[in-house]
């Protein structure tokens, strides 16, 4: 496979202290392989920063938030004719010697979405209480609608083929996509897929996600997926 | 209650008059003008005809005129509000899109100078 089907997109948000380093980690584990770095409108100078360490960055004008701006790196990469996308998070969380293995799954088993899962294998380490309390919560209500378990449902470690690249570049959830984009798929018949890997402590900064957000987020993601719900099977009744 | 309805009345007319003021002076645009002056023109109505307002209160069951007045008021801006609500999705929805749209037309433009790796695999395939 020419190294020019895949694509690692990073979406970044004032992330100068970690950037550098993962897009050096990423070019090592893949050598060949372009990185596109989505600047979400930082103002740290993190767009210059992922540009030294070598990858191509997509500046957003303004800030649209994580949704927008992996959204705006899918519709680059499906317009420039990729296969295939590999995600993987600015704040160094990530670690990219997985990414050969998410391939892998992509390439062999024809599946449109693979997840890195930090649970897959039993363990889960750097998760805080918070969170694994929403992911036990999200796995609990995701598992009926998606007709099978997923672990860890709220992972921005994910790859996708060229079909899904396709359904995205027309609709992303704007805001914590992750759990959204899951029924997304799942209601186009699509299938996904969990790969274990390892999840690391953000080199710096802090997660969006504080305490005080869980709340909203929950409440949030209940609504997308219950809207999405409703969204599709309105759709099938039609048909 | 007639105080009251006065009072809406002055209201009403105030409320034309901000709206107005604002499509003349290009703060609102007339096309969203039509829902704020709908509001205006319905609740100055409902004030200056007594029996209309007591006709619709008997509708609503309600024994008190005013409180019939003042839940449509409520109803006519829940509307308004719910509207403009419409609009401004819409306008998100067309503003993210566009700044995508420049961020992407703008990398391409600047992958046209030399020493850019990220291009199209299928450019790269031809090549």
């Amino acid at each position: 496979m020419s190294p020019h089907q895949l694509l690692i997109l990073i979406p970044a948000f004032n992330e100068i202290g970690a950037i550098s380093g993962v897009v050096r980690e990423v070019r090592g584990v893949m050598p060949g392989v372009p990185v596109l770095v989505v600047d979400d409108a930082s103002t740290d100078g993190t767009d210059q920063s992922a540009r030294s360490a070598g990858a191509e960055v997509l500046r957003l004008p303004y800030h649209l938030g994580l949704g927008g701006g992996v959204q705006a790196g899918y519709k680059l990469a499906y317009e420039l004719g990729y296969e295939y996308v590999i995600r993987v998070d600015g704040d160094g969380q990530h670690d990219p010697r997985y990414i050969p293995d998410l391939l892998k799954v992509l390439r062999e088993t024809g599946c449109h979405m693979v997840i890195g899962s930090r649970f897959q294998d039993g363990s889960g380490e750097h998760t805080s209480y918070v969170r694994a309390i929403g992911i036990w919560f999200f796995r609990a209500m995701l598992r009926p609608i998606l007709g099978k378990p997923v672990r860890d449902p709220t992972s921005g470690f994910v790859g996708v083929n060229r079909e899904a690249l396709q359904v995205f570049t027309g609709s992303f959830p704007l805001e914590y996509p992750e759990i959204e984009a899951l029924v997304v798929l799942q209601r186009k018949r699509f299938q996904f897929q969990e790969v274990p890997c390892r999840m690391r402590p953000r080199k710096t900064g802090r997660s969006t996600i504080t305490a005080v957000k869980s709340l909203y987020y929950i409440f949030h993601v209940l609504l997308g997926v219950f809207i999405n719900v409703l969204k599709f099977e309105g759709r099938r009744r039609k048909e | 209650m007639q105080r009251l309805l006065n009072v809406t009345t002055i209201l009403s007319l105030l409320l034309m008059a901000l709206v107005l003021f604002s499509v003349r002076r290009s703060h609102i645009r007339v096309e969203y003008s039509v829902s704020w002056l709908a509001a205006a023109v319905i609740l100055f109505a409902l004030s200056r005809s007594s029996p209309a307002l007591t006709w619709i209160a008997g509708q609503l069951g309600l024994a008190d005129p005013p409180l019939a007045l003042m839940l449509l008021i409520f109803c006519v801006f829940v509307i308004v509000i719910y509207r403009l609500s419409v609009v401004i999705s819409d306008l998100k929805d067309a503003n993210i899109a566009m700044a995508q749209r420049i961020a992407i037309v703008e990398f391409q433009l600047q992958g046209r100078a030399p020493g850019t790796s990220l291009s199209s695999p299928l450019t790269s395939n031809e090549e």
